[in-house]
């Protein structure tokens, strides 16, 4: 698909980019700067996840906030109740949504496209109404975690940066493992599963087995962002990890940057987050609605415009130019026209 | 004494639920014809509401009165939405055209947040107030008046689906697309009629409920979730098993609520949901 000397230059590429996100907090001391630039990254970690099984495996799931869910609440209960480190509560977290998915999945892979989206809202929305009422969570009330024990060990922080570096640490195993499913078999089988459902059970591709599996990694790293997010806000409750607009976030992510693409949910990230928050604060948030306006317009443009993605934008004006230059080989931009059918 | 009670519950599910018939049934009509889910109904009902309240507030038309209006406004704002937007997505990817209605949600949400300030409004005095009682049973004459609408808009639907040209046009153009368009029917203008129609249906139900419930630009939340269990248990695309699914997830929601508690009403439905699409995917009445 692609040439060594381009393959290498991604990998320089990328190594340039680790770079600079390793030191670019030292440049950018403002607490308040520091904390939009984590919120990127944890907008990042969610939707590279969330790609491994909506983008490679093609299977769209409204629904991920309840792995979300599960993560931020199992490792915050552990540490609350029984003192555990967030380091062992994460993967916890990640373990029981994991295994929360193989029961969700088995009985919901049966279901395709739109169907398959609307049971993965169902079961958001349910557990959300059943955290809400359950005593032993606290319910609606919420659950804080302990402030005056910061610490690597909590992983509560008083100041930002250690919390920019550990969710810096998160992105980077997410999309570790993101990189190795696209290079693997399995990568291929997601995308067989995808684009051609039927060829791929003729020859003997087991779907519900690899959807299974693509859900199941992807809720378990979501979960550990969920587990972050407890960590970092110090206070949870079921409107701010288990709600559907969180779900739908997740997903916004990565169809904005380029669904199906390794770094597409990165730079999803990095132009929804900055609109977000740039819009919330130029026009405040206090019910004008402005916020959502302007983020409900650029959903609806790049739907319409550009169903693969700026990613994929990209890509078609590279290739666009690109024959316009000597020695182009227009082949080695990848075309995504199908990329998100269903 | 407890049979009292178990009437009355019924009674207020059935006239609940045939509201949420009349809501389904525009999502059902445009997902039958063209195979999109509308995730900015629920919006159609909240501009529905708006409307009624406005011509309340600056002319001191009752909302009853202003029915046709709302009516005639909301088609215009289906065929302005399909003219903008849907149309360009109809080749699209699924994610696209989710993601494309969503839009349109969060869209409409952000505009009446920003025309008519996130405040909870309330209508009045309306024509229609106060109570009935049929002997132990009571319920509010606004409640029974929109049931009352409610079943009539649908039937109304139903005649012209089954028994005009441009109807028969529509069911066809739902059943096979090109079929329909070899037998000359214009595609694109049934797609406009189905979105108009959806909308109308959906503000006409916001105007009937106008009257006793509560205005406020998130409102259509509350409608939407149950809008699609009533679809996907009707059968997409299938106008009378919507009309049936309204009523039976109506009772489902208020008999549940009162047997199990209030606070889990939504997840009883939700899971009502959940076992359709994984027993009967095709609904009640849907194709197969």
């Amino acid at each position: 698909m692609t040439t060594g000397t381009n393959s290498s230059r991604k990998m320089a590429g990328t190594a340039a980019l680790l770079a600079l996100a390793a030191v670019l907090p030292l440049a950018i001391t403002e607490p308040s700067q520091q904390n939009f630039l984590i919120l990127i990254l944890m907008g990042a970690q969610m939707g590279v996840a969330w790609n491994i099984v909506g983008g490679y495996a093609g299977q769209v799931s409204l629904g991920h906030a309840v792995f979300y869910g599960i993560g931020a609440y199992s490792s915050t209960m552990l540490l609350t109740t029984l003192g555990l480190t967030p380091w062992i509560g994460a993967l916890a977290g990640g373990l029981l949504a994991a295994v929360f998915a193989l029961a969700m999945g088995w009985p919901c892979f049966r279901l395709k496209g739109h169907y398959f989206a609307m049971a993965t809202i169902a079961v958001a929305e349910i557990m959300q109404i059943l955290v809400t009422n359950s005593d032993a969570l606290e319910g609606a009330v919420g659950l804080y975690l302990p402030m005056d024990r910061s610490g690597w060990g909590s992983l509560i922080f008083l100041s930002k940066l250690p919390y920019y570096y550990v969710i810096l640490g998160l992105l980077v195993l997410t999309v570790l493992v993101s990189w190795a499913i696209e290079r693997s078999h399995i990568g291929y089988y997601f995308r067989a599963i995808k684009d051609e459902p039927e060829a791929a059970r003729a020859l003997g591709v087991s779907l519900t087995r690899y959807k299974l599996i693509a859900l199941s990694v992807s809720a378990f790293l979501t979960a550990m962002g969920g587990s972050f997010y407890a960590q970092k806000e110090m206070f949870i409750d079921p409107g701010s990890v288990f709600a559907t607009t969180i779900s739908i976030k997740i997903a916004l992510i990565a169809i904005l940057g380029g669904v199906g693409r390794l770094m597409g949910p990165v730079l999803g990230a990095v132009i929804l987050i900055t609109i977000e928050e740039y819009s919330r604060t130029l026009f405040g948030s206090t019910g004008s609605g402005t916020d959502m306006i302007i983020y409900a317009a650029m959903i609806i443009l790049v739907a319409v415009f550009s169903p693969s993605g700026v990613l994929g934008l990209l890509g078609d004006l590279h290739r666009h130019w690109g024959r316009h230059l000597p020695g182009a080989k227009p082949d080695e931009v990848k075309t995504s026209t199908k990329e998100a059918r269903p | 004494m407890t049979a009292d009670i178990l009437i009355q519950v019924l009674v207020s599910g059935l006239l609940i639920g045939l509201i949420y018939a009349l809501v389904a049934v525009g999502l059902t009509l445009i997902f039958g014809v063209m195979d999109i889910v509308n995730f900015a109904h629920g919006e159609f009902l909240m501009l529905g509401m708006y409307a009624s309240f406005w011509a309340f507030a600056l002319f001191a038309i009752d909302p009853i009165v202003a029915l046709p209006l709302t009516a005639l406004l909301l088609f215009a704002v289906g065929v302005i939405v399909y003219q903008t937007v849907i149309r360009r997505i109809l080749k699209a990817p699924m994610l696209s055209q989710i993601f494309a209605t969503f839009g349109l949600m969060i869209l409409l949400r952000g505009l009446a947040q920003f025309f008519w300030k996130p405040d909870h409004r309330l209508i009045p005095h309306s024509l229609v107030s106060g109570n009935i009682a049929l002997g132990p049973v009571q319920f509010g004459l606004p409640q029974f008046v929109a049931a009352l609408g409610a079943v009539g808009v649908t039937g109304a639907l139903w005649m012209f689906l089954h028994r005009t040209r441009l109807g028969t046009a529509l069911e066809a153009t739902a059943i096979d697309r090109e079929a329909a368009t070899l037998m000359g029917i214009d595609g694109q203008k049934m797609f406009a009629l189905a979105w108009g129609i959806g909308a109308a249906c959906a503000g006409l139900a916001g105007g009937l409920i106008a009257t006793f419930f509560p205005i406020f630009p998130e409102v259509g939340s509350n409608f939407i979730l149950i809008a699609f269990v009533v679809v996907v248990l009707g059968g997409f695309g299938s106008v009378t098993g919507a009309f049936l699914a309204g009523i039976i997830v109506g009772l489902i929601e208020v008999l549940g609520g009162f047997l199990i508690g209030p606070e889990y009403k939504t997840a009883i439905v939700l899971s009502l949901l959940l076992v359709v699409l994984l027993v009967r995917p095709r609904g009640l009445l849907g194709k197969a």
